[in-house]
C-alpha cells in the first residue's frame, strides 16, 4: 500500500500518479472508518443471521426483525463500494506531469480539471507534511503563482521523493537546466539515501527515521547560513506579546468584578474566549517550533512545524518587501521580528497560507542573517549600517555616504514622538523605509518590485509643506507608507525611486527570460533610453 | 517631452510657489466634458441627501431645528461640491514619461502616482451610462498592487482606445516578471 509506483524522476514528461494512500489522506480515513464500524456492528448480526441467535435491541436488531436487514446491508455496503470506487477512480484519473515550461495536474472523474502553471511564474514551492500523511511517508507538494487561490497542488506524494521534485522544478524554472546532474544527485541522494542507510530496512524502521528525523536536511544548506530559534525564546516571545497583555488586562478585569459582584455563573461565558485563547498560543507554539531559515541552491528555505512540518522555498527575487518590526515588549529582550509581501496569494484556509513570517523572534544577529538571505544586495558593506540604524537609531548618522534622509523638524506637529526616526533610505537596489519610536519598524521594498509608487498630500500635511511617500507592492502584512516627509525632499526622492524602479524592472527582465524560448518581441521604440 | 525633471516648465508659477505637491511637466487634461459626468454624480447625491433629510424633517423624524440643520448641511455639500467639479476635474491629469506613466488628482487631497509601464498587467476600459453618452470613457491601469489606483476617467473614447494601445505596447517592451 505504502509503496508508490512513481518513477524516481520526474523527467520524461509523461503523467505520473500520486502516492497510492492519497484517498485515503484525503478523508478516505473516514470512510475507513464508517467500513469499520459496521463490519464491528454488523459481525455478530451476521453470523446470528446463519447460527441463528436472538437478543439485542439496537437499530440492527429492528431492521432484522422487520425483515429489512438485507436490504440494509445491501444499500450501505453498496454506498460503502460506491465510495470506495470513487475514491481510487479518483486516484487513477488524478496525474501530474513536468515538463521544462510547465506543472501540469489533470483531475476529475465527472468534471475533468487540466491546470497548468508555467515554471517561470513560480512564487514559491511549499512542502506540508501533516502529522498523519507523515505516518504513511507522504508529503503534499504546493506550486503558489500570482494570483488569487492560483496554486498547484500535488498531494499526495511520497515523502522522500518531494525534495527532489522541488528541487527539480525550481532547477528547471531558473532555467539551469538539470544536466548540473551532480549537484541534484548529490542533494536528492542525501535525502532518500539517509533513512536506509541509518535505519533498519523495514518499513517500519523507515517510518520512524523519518519522523524523528530533523526538519532541515543538513545536507541541503551550508550549516553557518542556518538561523534557528530556541524554544525558550520562542515561549518568552509569546509571554511578552500584546495579546498576553490583552490576556492579563481581561483577567485583572474578570478578577475584579468577581471580586466585587455578587453572581459567578457568567464566567462560563468566557469558556469559548478561553479555549479559542488558548488555541490562538497553541497555533503560534506549533507553527513557529523548529522554525528554520536557510539558504539552499534553490533559493531561501524556511521550514516550521513539531508534527505537521511545513518548509517553504522561494526561488529568488520573490519577495516583494520585508519589515523588520519590534513590538513593544520585546524591547529589553532587543527581540526583533521579519515578515515580507509575497505574490502568492492563499485565499482557502489558514493552514494553506503561505508563510509570510520570515523570523517570528530573533536577536539583532539573526534580524542581519536573515535580511541577507532575503536582500543580498543589502548586505553589503556600504549599506550594512542602514540596517542597524534603521533598527535602532534616529535622525542622521554621520560618517556614512547613503544614509537616511530624515523628516523635518516642523514634522513634530504631526508626529510628536517619531518624527526623528521617520526617514527614508534608497541603498543599492532597495528603498528603505525607518518609522515607529515605540513600534519600531524598518520596510525594505527591492526597487524591482515596486508596483508603483505614489505622494499624497492632504490640507493639514500641505499647510506644514509635507506630505506621504507610498511605495504599492502586492497585498501582504507589510505596508510600505511613510508620511510627514519635507515636499521638495520627497519629490526628488519620488522622481529617483520611480527612476530605479524602472531601471530594476528592466534589468531584471533580460536575466529572467535569458533561457526562455524566444517569444516575438514588438520592436522597441526608439524613445526606449 | 520632459523626462524625469523636477525644474521643468511648471504649470502655473503661482501654485509650485505654494505648499503643494506638484510634478512639473506636460500633463494632458482629461476632457472637459468629463465635467457633466461629475455634474450628473453631484446632483444625484444632491437628490438623494436633500430628499432624504427633507422627508426625515417634514415627518418629525428628526427634532425640529436640527432636521434643518440637517437640510440646510446637505444643500451646502451639494452646493460647493458643484462649485468645485469643474477644478476637481481640472486637476486630474496623466503624462506619459519615458519610463512611467503619472497621474495626479484631486484638490484637497492631491495625490500623484508613477507606474513604470513594465508593471502593467492589464488595461481595463470602462463606461458609465452617463459617460457613454457624452462619448467617453475610463482608462483603468491595473498592477500586481491592489493600492495602485490609476483610473483616468474622461477620456474621449478613440483617445482611451489609442492611449490603451500606447500603453500595451510599452508595456510589451519594458515588461517586467512579477
Amino acid at each position: 500500500m505504502t509503496e508508490p509506483v512513481a518513477p524516481p524522476l520526474p523527467g520524461g514528461g509523461e503523467w505520473l500518479r500520486l502516492h497510492p494512500a492519497t484517498p485515503l489522506l484525503k478523508g478516505g480515513i473516514a470512510l475507513i472508518a464508517v467500513i469499520g464500524f459496521i463490519l464491528a456492528n454488523v459481525r455478530e448480526r451476521l453470523i446470528e443471521a446463519f447460527v441463528g441467535g436472538p437478543d439485542g435491541g439496537d437499530l440492527i436488531e429492528e431492521l432484522y426483525q422487520r425483515g429489512h436487514l438485507g436490504w440494509a446491508i445491501a444499500i450501505v455496503l453498496g454506498a460503502l463500494l460506491l465510495g470506495v470506487v470513487a475514491f481510487f477512480l479518483s486516484w487513477r484519473m488524478h496525474t501530474y506531469r513536468i515538463n521544462d515550461e510547465a506543472v501540469e495536474v489533470r483531475s476529475g472523474i465527472l468534471f475533468r480539471t487540466h491546470r497548468q502553471a508555467r515554471l517561470d511564474r513560480i512564487q514559491g514551492i511549499a512542502i506540508t507534511r501533516p502529522f498523519i500523511a507523515r505516518l504513511f511517508g507522504a508529503a503534499r507538494l504546493e506550486l503558489s503563482v500570482a494570483g488569487q487561490d492560483a496554486k498547484v497542488q500535488l498531494a499526495y506524494l511520497k515523502g522522500s521523493d518531494v525534495d527532489r521534485l522541488r528541487h527539480d522544478i525550481l532547477m528547471l524554472a531558473s532555467a539551469r537546466r538539470a544536466e548540473e546532474g551532480v549537484a541534484p544527485g548529490a542533494t536528492a541522494g542525501g535525502a532518500a539515501g539517509s533513512p536506509d542507510a541509518t535505519g533498519p530496512d523495514s518499513l517500519i524502521g523507515r517510518r520512524v527515521t523519518e519522523l524523528l528525523a530533523p526538519e532541515l536536511d543538513p545536507q541541503e544548506a551550508p550549516p553557518e547560513s542556518v538561523v534557528r530559534i530556541s524554544p525558550l525564546r520562542l515561549a518568552g516571545s509569546l509571554l511578552a506579546s500584546g495579546a498576553t497583555l490583552f490576556v492579563l488586562v481581561v483577567a485583572v478585569v474578570l478578577i475584579v468584578v468577581t471580586a466585587t459582584g455578587r453572581e459567578l455563573g457568567f464566567l462560563f461565558l468566557f469558556v469559548p474566549a478561553f479555549i479559542g485563547g488558548a488555541g490562538y498560543y497553541v497555533r503560534k507554539v506549533t507553527r513557529s517550533l523548529r522554525f528554520s531559515i536557510a539558504a539552499t541552491p534553490d533559493g531561501v528555505r524556511v521550514g516550521y512545524g513539531l508534527l505537521t512540518t511545513s518548509n517553504d522555498t522561494l526561488p529568488p527575487g520573490r519577495i516583494h518587501a520585508i519589515e523588520v518590526y519590534q513590538p513593544l515588549l520585546w524591547r529589553p529582550f532587543d527581540w526583533w521580528a521579519i515578515r515580507i509581501n509575497r505574490a502568492g496569494h492563499a485565499s482557502s484556509g489558514s493552514g494553506s497560507q503561505p508563510a509570510t513570517t520570515m523570523l517570528p523572534v530573533g536577536t539583532r544577529g539573526d534580524v542581519d542573517k536573515v535580511l541577507g538571505l532575503l536582500l543580498p544586495g543589502l548586505a553589503s558593506a556600504d549599506t550594512r549600517h542602514l540596517i542597524l540604524a534603521g533598527m535602532v537609531s534616529s535622525g542622521q548618522t554621520p560618517g556614512f555616504a547613503v544614509d537616511f534622509v530624515p523628516a523635518p523638524r516642523r514634522a513634530r506637529w504631526l508626529r510628536p514622538f517619531s518624527w526623528r526616526r521617520t526617514g527614508y533610505a534608497l541603498a543599492g537596489d532597495a528603498v528603505l523605509l525607518r518609522k515607529g519610536l515605540v513600534w519600531r519598524q524598518l520596510v525594505a521594498v527591492p526597487a524591482a518590485r515596486i508596483q508603483s509608487l505614489h505622494l499624497d498630500q492632504g490640507p493639514l500635511s500641505r499647510a506644514l509643506d509635507l506630505c506621504t511617500l507610498t511605495l504599492d507592492t502586492v497585498a501582504g502584512p507589510v505596508s510600505a507608507s511613510l508620511s510627514v516627509l519635507d515636499r521638495t525632499g520627497s519629490l526628488a526622492a519620488f522622481d529617483a525611486i520611480s527612476r530605479a524602479a524602472t531601471a530594476a524592472g528592466a534589468l531584471e527582465d533580460g536575466s529572467q527570460r535569458v533561457a526562455l524560448p524566444a517569444e516575438p518581441q514588438p520592436p522597441r521604440p526608439e524613445n526606449d533610453r | 517631452m520632459t523626462d524625469h525633471s523636477n525644474d521643468a516648465v511648471p504649470v502655473d508659477p503661482a501654485r509650485v510657489r505654494s505648499k503643494r505637491v506638484e510634478v512639473g511637466g506636460d500633463w494632458k487634461r482629461v476632457s472637459r466634458k468629463y465635467i457633466g459626468v461629475e455634474l450628473v454624480g453631484v446632483a444625484l447625491f444632491g437628490l438623494v441627501a436633500i430628499g432624504a433629510t427633507l422627508v426625515f424633517s417634514l415627518t418629525r423624524w428628526f427634532a425640529q431645528p436640527f432636521g434643518w440643520i440637517l437640510v440646510g448641511a446637505a444643500v451646502v455639500t451639494t452646493l460647493v461640491m458643484f462649485a468645485v467639479a469643474p477644478r476637481r476635474v481640472r486637476s486630474i491629469g496623466y503624462q506619459l514619461r519615458d519610463d512611467d506613466l503619472l497621474f495626479r488628482r484631486g484638490i484637497m487631497f492631491h495625490r500623484v502616482v508613477s507606474v513604470p509601464y513594465g508593471r502593467m498587467q492589464l488595461i481595463d476600459i470602462n463606461r458609465g451610462p452617463v459617460a457613454r453618452f457624452l462619448g467617453l470613457a475610463e482608462l483603468r491601469f491595473v498592477t500586481a498592487a491592489a493600492a495602485t489606483g490609476v483610473t483616468i476617467p474622461g477620456l474621449v473614447d478613440s483617445d482611451a482606445d489609442a492611449l490603451r494601445d500606447t500603453l500595451v505596447s510599452l508595456a510589451e517592451t519594458r515588461r517586467a516578471g512579477l
